[in-house]
């Protein structure tokens, strides 16, 4: 079975940029998909006996096409399919074909496909279910395993879905330079929410989802091959990385959470962080700051740290400054307010955050925070109570567990003047 | 004689391999280091970060520092250096002082590194 392994690699490796042409060709996500389809089915016939083609992509976007091209044909004329050997001889078409869809073809066509899942009026989860479908391939089986819904409910959500991003209006001209840099920033932003969803489970009982912090990270790195001087992509690779290096110590045996701060440092990734060092290194370089590059700077200077005690907060509150500056939001001043209480003492963070109160009055991690910085001024009550409210407000069971040990704590010792004050 | 052997292999691959599988492979290139290195017979060795985390410095009048990996086809690989740097500018500036008329070089940061044995 290893024999098909390499070419189910080769085949998930191509689809984004199969697809992508083949939409191009055709206008029509459908028929793009079905084309790759049947082109994939002739590559399990082909590839085993004939060897690997130089050129995957090119291969699988050649077959397809001839493939649509007939069915097309086919449809308007009523005539029988022609034998298999005539359209699949690509023994001499493959090398000019591959010669003319260099990479800045692939380059709109991926990002193309990308932005096309990223219709605003598709609900995030929506985006993130048909981006998974359409350019990674995932069964909706496994879509649905990830959302913890039913595999109906899936394939119902991403047929309405795709319905809907096929009327809307996507133009297949090649894009200027504004529009690609639009288009951007909305993929980016789509791979990260896939990151996070993956990151910090939306709900159910499962609160890490490594698959799909995996396919983000492929994802990001398929974008920034294609875009490789984009300060932004970099940072936005670097802080996936950065993040997901700590996976491994992010849940105790049990499942329960880890905070960053107890985690065992040891089970960080150390590849994936020396990665993530590289890219934050090669993106400050460029003098192009942006939200992903601060981020992923702060990230940095975590996975810097050898022990928790070695972190560089007054760096983090720096840097957490700088990213108010470039998108002020209540959750970014949430998470100064965290650096600044290691830096200038629980009352300075208080301050800080208490007038976030009616912005944030839904969030989980504005209790959990809020809880803490109280319970290590003594006020005990009013910790108490910011704990439950973030037990009522907890996404998965884990937060909320997470939580509870707090509280049994506060109950116990009276003050939990050992609360930390943190993030996963 | 000394050979240099230089490893090719689809990168979009070798990152999607789990952990185990990268420390099996690991652990299997790493018998074979200890194994040359104890005859004395192993320079050398390094593994390098994906191509995403590349840079290339482009010969010229002025060398131009472009973000990516190398990826002309009409060149060939002639050499490599491996240099301690505190940053990428450094290395830069090592790969620009290196160049020559034409040609380029891609610097790519070292993840894993075995400095081999004692040359005599």
């Amino acid at each position: 079975m290893t024999d098909l392994a390499w070419i189910d690699e080769a085949l998930t490796a191509a689809r984004p940029q199969a697809i992508g042409a083949l939409l191009r060709y055709f206008r029509d996500l459908d028929t793009a998909e079905e084309a790759f389809q049947e082109a994939c089915l002739r590559a399990l016939q082909k590839w085993p006996v004939n060897g690997p083609p130089r050129d995957p992509a090119a291969w699988l976007i050649l077959v397809g096409r001839n493939f649509a091209l007939d069915e097309a044909r086919r449809k308007q004329k009523q005539d029988a399919l022609p034998d298999d050997d005539v359209i699949s001889d690509l023994d001499d078409a493959e090398a000019p074909l591959a010669e003319r869809l260099d990479n800045s073809h692939y380059r709109d066509d991926v990002l193309r496909l990308l932005f096309i899942c990223c219709h605003p009026e598709l609900p995030a989860t929506q985006q993130i279910a048909l981006a998974l479908r359409i350019v990674s391939g995932l069964s909706v089986k496994e879509i649905a395993r990830a959302f913890l819904v039913s595999e109906s409910a899936m394939e119902q959500r991403i047929t309405r879905a795709k319905r809907q991003v096929s009327s809307a209006e996507v133009p297949f001209e090649t894009p200027g330079a504004p529009e690609r840099a639009e288009r951007l920033t909305a993929v980016a932003a789509m791979i990260y929410l896939i990151f996070n969803e993956g990151y910090s489970a939306s709900g159910g009982e499962v609160h890490v989802r490594v698959p799909l912090c995996e396919e983000a990270i492929r994802l990001a790195r398929l974008l920034l091959r294609l875009f490789s001087g984009e300060s932004e992509i970099m940072g936005l690779n670097a802080l996936l990385l950065l993040q997901h290096a700590r996976a491994p110590a992010r849940l105790d045996a049990n499942g329960a959470i880890v905070l960053l701060e107890d985690q065992d440092r040891s089970q960080w990734d150390a590849k994936l962080i020396a990665e993530g060092h590289a890219l934050v290194d090669k993106a400050l370089r460029l003098r192009r700051p942006g939200p992903y590059q601060v981020q992923a700077a702060i990230a940095a200077v975590h996975a810097h740290a050898k022990r928790a005690e070695d972190t560089d907060w007054a760096q983090i509150d720096q840097l957490y400054a700088v990213l108010e500056g470039l998108m002020a939001s209540p959750v970014v001043t949430l998470n100064r307010a965290v650096a600044v209480s290691k830096v200038h003492g629980p009352a300075a963070a208080l301050a800080m955050i208490e007038p976030l109160a009616p912005k944030l009055d839904g969030y989980f991690h504005f209790y959990g925070v809020l809880g803490a910085l109280l319970s290590q001024l003594h006020r005990t009550e009013e910790a108490r109570v910011a704990f439950d409210k973030a037990i009522s407000l907890a996404n998965t069971a884990q937060e909320a567990a997470h939580i509870r040990l707090h509280l049994d704590r506060l109950m116990k010792d009276g003050t939990a003047g050992s609360a930390k004050v943190s993030v996963s | 004689m000394l050979y240099s052997i230089l490893c090719y292999k689809s990168e979009a691959e070798v990152c999607s391999w789990g952990r185990a599988k990268d420390e099996a492979v690991m652990a299997r290139h790493g018998e074979v280091i200890q194994r040359l290195t104890a005859q004395g017979r192993c320079g050398p060795v390094a593994r390098l970060l994906p191509t995403t985390t590349a840079t290339t410095v482009r010969a010229g009048r002025k060398p131009v520092v472009l973000d990516g990996p190398f990826a002309e086809t009409k060149e060939q690989l002639l050499g490599f250096f491996v240099v301690d740097c505190d940053t990428l500018e450094q290395a830069i500036g090592i790969a620009s002082e290196l160049t020559t008329e034409t040609g380029a070089m891609e610097i790519r940061p070292v993840h894993f590194f075995a400095p081999g044995s004692p040359q005599s």
